[in-house]
């Protein structure tokens, strides 16, 4: 585990007293979060726990009704196109469009971003390169797996030189193999560029290994934050006082101890669970 | 929970080829800005040519979509031209027809596109392209013209068939301009009507419904295969409200030189498109939530 930055590290995202209700279904209930600039912050909580509203409101895609959000000092409410040239957007779906080859689908985002006809091609081409596709990129993208759909995603996502990474579910329905390839591409790429990733996740084994620091999310809010170890440790901690041996917790205990159940009893509605298995099965 | 993955980390840039060779690195220098008017022509190119690459991978749609025009000039414009039923002005009844069979195939291709614009948001292809510096109105112009684009194609494959059929048509570059002008703000109108419609239904069955319910209207409320004064008094106010009798008529002129009203007609669909534009934008966040 490399070093969190320092606190001193400038602010890449704030979240202050966000809320989001889907008529009576508080999806985020007065969020506060703030992701330095640099780290990998990791997004936590089970289907339902309002992560992807979260991501949604912070990306512009849903308004900002009650409280704020600045990107890099950009408020996402009121400077929309200021706040989307410094995101790369990878959604939970599976985004990229089968009909097209990899080059093609990379080189739609360079042009929707403004990259010139003369860097164009040039630019593309790196990022292929970063992500391993460069043999692969003149072929359809229906004839990719899953791990390489996911990296020509983050292709996508990079042609532009986002100073923020947002990964909403990166490894979703992955094989172990395809999970370790998509992390070592981020992980390539933050260490390249110093670009902040936030990424959400259900994956408590992943986050424990790829985040610089954690936010446990249940029900719309924030129960938990800081680095994975400092979230075990402070649990072991307390269930030495209660005179357990040898505790040595998970992440997800932390998790069960926050929100006083598991990840596996939480529920997410119809549309979540079947985007999701949806997604597993594309990828599968 | 599967096993977590065990990964090396921080991953070398060297491994990822991100190691600049002195050229700026693309992955750490943003693109510089386009401001202003120069963000909406750079969107509709960007949408005309993913639609172009598309139809390159995929020319099978191309192929099946001209049966059914062809089955139109050639069955029902072969008959009607025998029996002389229809009072056309001394045109050959295929020659008036073919007009009215560019314009419906036109659209029967357009009033379908708001499908793909579901389908695109179901596969997070459409929230994608939300996150970009891309205002929606730039979005859906950007869609209404590559709808324009796959129209134009059709176009083009019904002038052949019409031209192999005998059909006496235009061959001025001029005219034939403003027949694909008029062409893609048809398309342009009724891919966005079709937009409009997905954001307000949300889902592609409803969608695909509406779309056949009100497609023959369409076509037999307008001026395609009869003109406007055979019309009872009720089709013909139908015809007065739909902009396919105006770009018929401006296809017609164009096409066999008869009697049009062109200004009138390329103000309508202008109009037409601008609304439909309009309308679809504002119901494109719907599509987003």
């Amino acid at each position: 585990m490399t070093d969190a930055p320092e606190s001193t590290a400038p602010v890449a995202l704030v979240c202050e007293g966000l809320r989001y209700a889907f008529g009576e279904t508080k999806a985020v209930d007065d969020l506060a979060l703030s992701v330095r600039a640099g780290e990998v912050f990791g997004l936590l909580g089970p289907n339902g726990a309002g992560k992807t509203t979260a991501i949604r409101c912070i990306t512009t895609l849903l308004p900002v009704p009650t409280g704020m959000v600045r990107v890099f000092g950009h408020d996402a409410a009121k400077e929309r196109m200021a706040v989307r040239r410094l995101l790369g957007y990878v959604p939970q779906q599976l985004s990229a469009d089968a009909g097209l080859t990899g080059r093609e689908n990379v080189e739609l985002f360079a042009r929707v971003f403004d990259v010139t006809r003369r860097e164009r091609a040039d630019r593309v081409a790196r990022v292929l390169a970063a992500v391993d596709l460069t043999s692969a990129a003149d072929r359809l993208a229906k004839t990719y797996s899953g791990g390489m759909v996911r990296r020509l995603e983050l292709a996508q996502a990079l042609v532009s030189a986002p100073r923020l990474l947002m990964l909403d579910e990166p490894t979703i329905g992955l094989d172990p193999i395809a999970r370790t390839s998509v992390w070592e591409h981020i992980n390539a790429v933050r260490a390249a560029t110093g670009m902040t990733v936030l990424v959400t996740t259900h994956y408590m084994d992943e986050a424990d290994q790829y985040c610089d620091r954690v936010a446990l999310m249940h029900r719309g809010r924030i129960h938990a934050l800081g680095t994975p170890g400092e979230l075990r440790s402070e649990l072991a901690g307390r269930r030495r006082a209660e005179g357990e041996a040898d505790p040595k917790p998970t992440l997800e205990d932390v998790f069960r101890d926050v929100a006083g159940s598991g990840l596996d009893e939480q529920g997410g509605d119809f549309r979540d669970v079947r985007s999701t298995r949806r997604t597993a099965s594309r990828v599968g | 929970m599967s096993e977590a993955p065990v990964a090396p980390r921080p991953g070398s840039a060297d491994a990822a080829g991100l190691v600049p060779d002195g050229r700026p690195d693309p992955l750490l220098t943003p693109p510089r800005a386009r401001a202003g008017w120069r963000v909406l022509p750079a969107r509709v190119i960007a949408m005309c040519v993913v639609e172009l690459q598309k139809l390159r991978h995929d020319r099978t749609e191309l192929y099946t979509r001209a049966v059914q025009p062809a089955l139109w000039l050639l069955i029902f414009g072969e008959t009607f031209t025998r029996l002389k039923a229809i009072p056309t002005g001394g045109t050959p009844y295929i020659d008036y027809l073919a007009p009215g069979i560019i314009a419906q195939s036109a659209m029967f291709i357009a009033i379908f596109y708001g499908i793909q614009i579901i389908w695109e948001r179901d596969a997070g292809i459409l929230t994608k392209l939300l996150v970009t510096p891309t205002p929606r109105a730039a979005l859906i112009t950007g869609k209404a013209f590559a709808s324009g684009v796959k129209a134009l194609i059709q176009a083009v494959v019904v002038i052949v068939i019409a031209a192999l059929l005998g059909v006496a048509l235009t061959w001025n570059p001029l005219r034939l301009l403003g027949v694909a002008v008029a062409v893609i703000l048809g398309s342009a109108f009724f891919s966005c009507l079709s937009m409009t419609i997905a954001g307000i239904v949300l889902t592609r069955d409803r969608l695909m419904g509406i779309g056949q319910a009100i497609t023959m209207p369409l076509f037999f409320g307008s001026n395609a295969l009869y003109p406007v004064a055979l019309m009872p008094g009720w089709l013909q106010a139908v015809s007065t409200a739909n902009p396919l009798s105006y770009q018929v008529d401006a296809l017609r002129g164009l096409l066999l030189g008869t009697p049009h009203h062109l200004a009138l007609d390329y103000g309508v669909l202008v109009l037409a498109a601008a609304a439909g534009i309009t309308a679809a934008s504002s119901l494109l966040g719907r599509l987003a939530r």
